[in-house]
């Protein structure tokens, strides 16, 4: 990643910095320091030196200063460009010899599962370290640093602040406020005996990932660099560091799962969903936007509603789609493809997702076509046990999620309304500042580092239990309008534990089956997987019309009725 | 009112939470097994890893604080049944009006020489997980005697840790005395296929010790002798009794109790494994020893102390198992040897593994039982076949309605009816499709 020799030519930033003033002062600065007769034996020491250029070059240009999202940007192609890359250049031995042998490698390990016999495959899970889980006081630690670092980063921006240390003491005043209800005896959530170092380790390393990838992009290019010959079959365009995290994320789907239709394959709701997900992620959110570029249309995951999707309307995306892309003529209407593609994303998240929630459960988005749920539901699968199942988990659920929501429909809003009216400030906030915020607090931190890099800490769904604006509208429709429920089988239920201890959301499953009543639930995603470990086949996933208003009041388990009190008493 | 129930299992705990639902009186939980309480079914998860022991326990621990259920974990020595008082083994004693004795079941042992050796023992609470777990570093082979529910989760539990098992089962075929006889070889064959060294009508003749109180093998009756390092016992459970044998309370095989579940003593009551109902409903037996039962007792029970007298009624039977990856549900009445005016219709798919069995009246056609194996059905629907006495005919039509297996999953109604038709020589058709829409009119009909 680091390895490679990098030499900053005159060239290099003539192509890459548009500004003819930037080119002068970069050149300039960089002459005076000496780093085009350098070779830089690591990426590190050669961007260091680069961001002292820029500093040298701002110093010159005074009023006129390079921005640091300029920077950024010319960082990337600056560093890209000034070495032949891993392997002395080879960068198709460096991709093979790394992605593709990784994922061989993968599926070496899980294909010899399939000689066993096909059943519910759990032995040894809290047995191995890197799936028995933390202690809560490593949760602790893990979700301080990363709030440590949101509190850093809004720190220099002065509302933001304000903003984040108000909705933090919100949540806590909340939670303490409804949990001193219930005396001293605090709930299990987390096993008390830390271990759990391999998950740990592999913790760190998902949340590195997502670092540099988000904050450090300019340290990656030795990898998008592998992906370059794909990127250009595809796109026509070489590769970014969204197309590498969208490869990546395609490959690591793919290996984990098969692990999981290995792990499954008695279980044809699992085959067909984890195919779903496989699909969609590879169609919808890869290659389709893509395509779409390559044939010089407005790029778009067409999946993905809003307010998941949360850059959907706001104006720069407006201004990409509107009247973009080829001309068409609708029904004797003239049009642009971008134009319609805009109006798809306002009939999906305003028509298809209420309706199909309402006929099969928010599960159609969350475990069958979302691309968050489908890398939960692969990669994600070995770690949904370590979801925490505690009423006070849930209850901190319910304000984050709808927090979420709400702060996302007041970003759309402003956004919406700075672009419609003109008018840049919304009181003391700028409709960009507070675009930026979401993008840096929900975008970023929570999605990726925290959604993804949690998962040997929290489990595969925190970004989609606790963040996601999305599951929480569905979630809302779920609840209160939907025809799905889980089904409890009359008195079977023997309390063991398994349908919780699985549901990767953190749903306390056993304390409905146990008293005979069905679950419906805002947070459930639908895997099916409560069903698929119950060993007394207690739980199924259905929908039905017949009864929507009284899903769960029946308790299938109470013995005695009140008609029985009368007749033996 | 002060209640006091012994034993935090399924039907101590049903009766203290009833009991808080009726009434505002003081309920104190006594248990020297766990301070929680735990779903006993679980024990096996534990030791395979699926689960740690905080994840069976139903409830979390401000449960009981927030529900005022006081939890003594201490052992009860003796109950002075005049002086309504118990003597705890930590040297207080506890005054009751109302005592609730929900004991739970003890392991069968039957005399075998070695039984009471180390590395010796059954699996019914977490003392007994304790030992399996103590025992299995370094296990090379392990032995289990009896071919019941516990010892197939016995010999599934140490087969996941890749530790050799050898079943020992008196029968000619996995329990059989329950099972009937295609059920039972679909066991067997299920086992062997995972490769568990299952023999059948091999009985333990005697446990040999090590010389330093450990067993290390057995010999059968045949003769043969299996080298081990740990000996399940596994041939069934009977009521946790013997310390009250020499007391004024009426003990049989499990404390005698009436349908009010009230013992020959007055304000004591007996719930659960423990219990014998004197005068059990028609078709039941007096000690049923299962999870079910055991619930609707603790229920039933906490209506009877709290002045609501309701008799015990534990409706149409059913039960549940999963041996190692082949699920089992029964409803109603399936027995190994059913009476002469019973026949069962049989379906098997060919696979070997899915399996569904329906009994009926030989004269009337009235449904009395199901038995599924791999494949999941719908309790209430079953249910409400046998109460309202459907004949065959129209439970085979309407048979998509009991399909409580997973969505996408094959479906094997219509080839039932196929084989129906043809070994009873009938001409049913089968159907619509089994929506939860249909299932919901059919059970408000």
């Amino acid at each position: 990643m680091f390895n490679s020799s990098h030499q900053l030519s005159k060239g290099l930033i003539q192509q890459y910095v548009e500004t003819e003033a930037y080119q002068t002062a970069i050149v300039n600065a960089a002459t005076k320091q000496g780093v085009f007769e350098k070779v830089y034996s690591t990426n590190i020491s050669y961007i260091a030196s680069l961001k002292d250029v820029f500093k040298a070059a701002n110093i010159k240009l005074k009023d006129d200063k390079i921005e640091d999202w300029q920077v950024e940007k010319y960082l990337i192609p600056l560093t890209k460009y000034s070495t032949a890359g891993p392997f002395g250049g080879n960068t198709n031995r460096a991709f093979w010899l790394s992605i593709v042998l990784a994922a061989l490698g993968g599926l070496i390990y899980f294909i010899p599962d399939l000689s066993e016999m096909a059943g519910i495959k759990n032995d040894g899970i809290y047995h191995s370290q890197s799936t028995k889980g933390v202690s809560l006081k490593v949760r602790i630690l893990f979700l301080s640093v990363a709030l440590l670092y949101a509190l850093w980063y809004s720190i220099f921006q002065f509302p933001l602040i304000l903003f984040f240390v108000g909705v933090i003491g919100l949540i806590v005043f909340w939670v303490w406020k409804s949990e001193s209800n219930f005396g001293s005896k605090r709930a299990r959530s987390a096993s008390v005996r830390a271990s759990g170092w391999m998950g740990i380790a592999f913790g760190l390393y998902l949340i590195a990932f997502y670092v540099f990838l988000y904050f450090y992009p300019y340290y990656v290019t030795n990898w998008t660099k592998m992906l370059d010959p794909i990127s250009k079959a595809l796109s026509g365009g070489p590769a970014t560091h969204w197309f590498l995290y969208g490869f990546l994320y395609c490959t690591v789907m793919i290996v984990m799962g098969v692990r999981m239709m290995i792990k499954y394959r008695h279980n044809k709701y699992q085959l067909v969903r984890t195919c779903s997900v496989l699909f969609f992620q590879l169609g919808f959110a890869f290659l389709i936007p893509e395509i779409l570029v390559r044939l010089n249309q407005p790029y778009m995951d067409l999946k993905n509603a809003w307010p998941l999707n949360y850059s959907l309307f706001t104006g720069d995306r407006i201004d990409e789609m509107v009247g973009q892309g080829s001309e068409i003529a609708l029904g004797g209407i003239g049009t642009s493809v971008g134009t319609i593609m805009l109006l798809w994303g306002v009939a999906l998240t305003f028509i298809v997702v209420p309706v199909f929630t309402y006929v099969f459960g928010k599960r159609w988005y969350c475990s069958w076509v979302c691309g968050c749920g489908g890398l939960a539901e692969t990669l994600g699968d070995p770690y949904r046990q370590l979801s925490d199942k505690s009423l006070r988990a849930w209850k901190i659920e319910r304000y984050v999620i709808h927090g979420v929501l709400v702060f996302a429909i007041v970003m759309t809003s402003i956004v919406l309304f700075q672009y419609l009216t003109g008018i840049n400030n919304f009181l003391v906030f700028s409709a960009g500042q507070i675009k930026s915020w979401y993008g840096f607090m929900i975008g970023a931190m929570f999605s990726g580092v925290v959604g993804t890099g949690f998962y040997p800490v929290m489990g595969n769904r925190v970004w989609c239990r606790f963040g996601c604006p999305l599951a929480g509208l569905l979630g809302l429709v779920q609840r209160y309008k939907s025809r799905f429920r889980i089904t409890t089988n009359g008195g079977q239920c023997i309390s063991c534990g398994n349908c919780s201890t699985y549901c990767e959301m953190g749903i306390d499953v056993r304390a409905y089956a146990q008293r005979g009543q069905n679950i419906v639930r805002s947070s459930c995603v639908g895997c099916g997987i409560c069903s698929a470990v119950c060993p007394r086949g207690v739980l199924k996933l259905e929908n039905g019309s017949s009864d929507i208003g009284e899903r769960t009041t029946e308790l299938k388990t109470i013995h005695i009725s009140e008609s029985d009190l009368k007749i033996l008493s | 009112m002060h209640i006091v129930i012994i034993g935090n299992g399924i039907s101590g705990v049903t009766a203290a939470r009833f009991a808080r639902k009726l009434s505002d009186n003081k309920i104190t939980l006594i248990s020297s097994e766990t301070k929680y309480f735990y779903s006993r079914t679980a024990l096996m998860y534990i030791y395979m890893g699926h689960m740690r022991y905080e994840d069976t326990m139903p409830y979390e621990p401000w449960f009981w604080e927030k529900n005022r259920i006081d939890l003594v974990e201490a052992h009860v020595n003796r109950i002075d049944f005049e002086g309504q008082k118990l003597a705890l083994n930590n040297d207080t004693t506890i005054k009751y009006d109302k005592l609730v004795l929900a004991l739970g079941s003890a392991s069968n042992k039957f005399g075998w020489p070695g039984q009471d050796l180390y590395k010796v023992g059954g699996l019914y609470n977490m003392q007994d997980l304790e030992q399996m777990e103590k025992y299995s570093a370094n296990l090379e082979r392990a032995v289990i005697v009896g071919g019941g529910l516990i010892g197939i989760e016995m010999a599934e539990m140490f087969h996941s840790r890749h530790i050799p098992v050898t079943m020992l089962v008196r029968e000619s075929s996995y329990w059989n005395n329950v099972l009937p006889a295609e059920e039972s070889a679909m066991v067997n064959r299920h086992i062997m296929n995972s490769g568990i060294d299952l023999r059948l009508e091999a009985e333990l003749d005697s446990i040999i010790d090590d010389g330093a109180g450990n067993a290390c093998a057995v010999t059968t009756k045949a003769g043969e002798k299996i080298d081990c390092g740990y000996v399940g016992l596994t041939a069934g459970v009977h009521p946790n009794v013997h310390w009250l044998k020499e007391t004024v309370l009426n003990v049989n095989k499990g404390i005698v109790v009436n349908n009010h579940l009230e013992t020959n003593i007055k304000n004591v009551y007996a719930i659960g494994d423990c219990a014998e109902l004197s005068n059990p409903i028609e078709g039941r037996r007096g000690i049923e020893a299962v999870w079910y039962t055991g619930r609707m007792m603790g229920e039933t029970v906490a209506y009877n102390i709290c002045g609501k007298p309701v008799s015990y009624d534990p409706g149409i039977w059913f039960n549940s198992a999963k041996f190692i990856h082949i699920e089992y549900q029964v409803y109603g009445d399936v027995v190994a040897s059913p009476p002469d005016h019973q026949q069962s219709f049989y379906w098997e798919h060919a696979d070997g593994d899915k399996a569904m069995r329906i009994m009926f009246d030989k004269n009337t056609d009235v449904v009395v039982g199901f038995n599924l194996m791999g494949i999941r059905f719908r309790h209430e629907v079953c249910e409400k076949w046998i109460k309202d006495k459907y004949p065959i005919d129209r439970v085979m039509e309407d048979l998509r309605l009991a399909n409580f297996d997973p969505e996408l999953y094959s479906k094997y109604e219509s080839q039932i009816v196929r084989a129906y038709n043809k070994d009873f020589n009938r001409n049913v058709s089968l159907g619509a499709k089994g929506t939860w829409d249909r299932v919901f009119t059919f059970l408000k009909s």
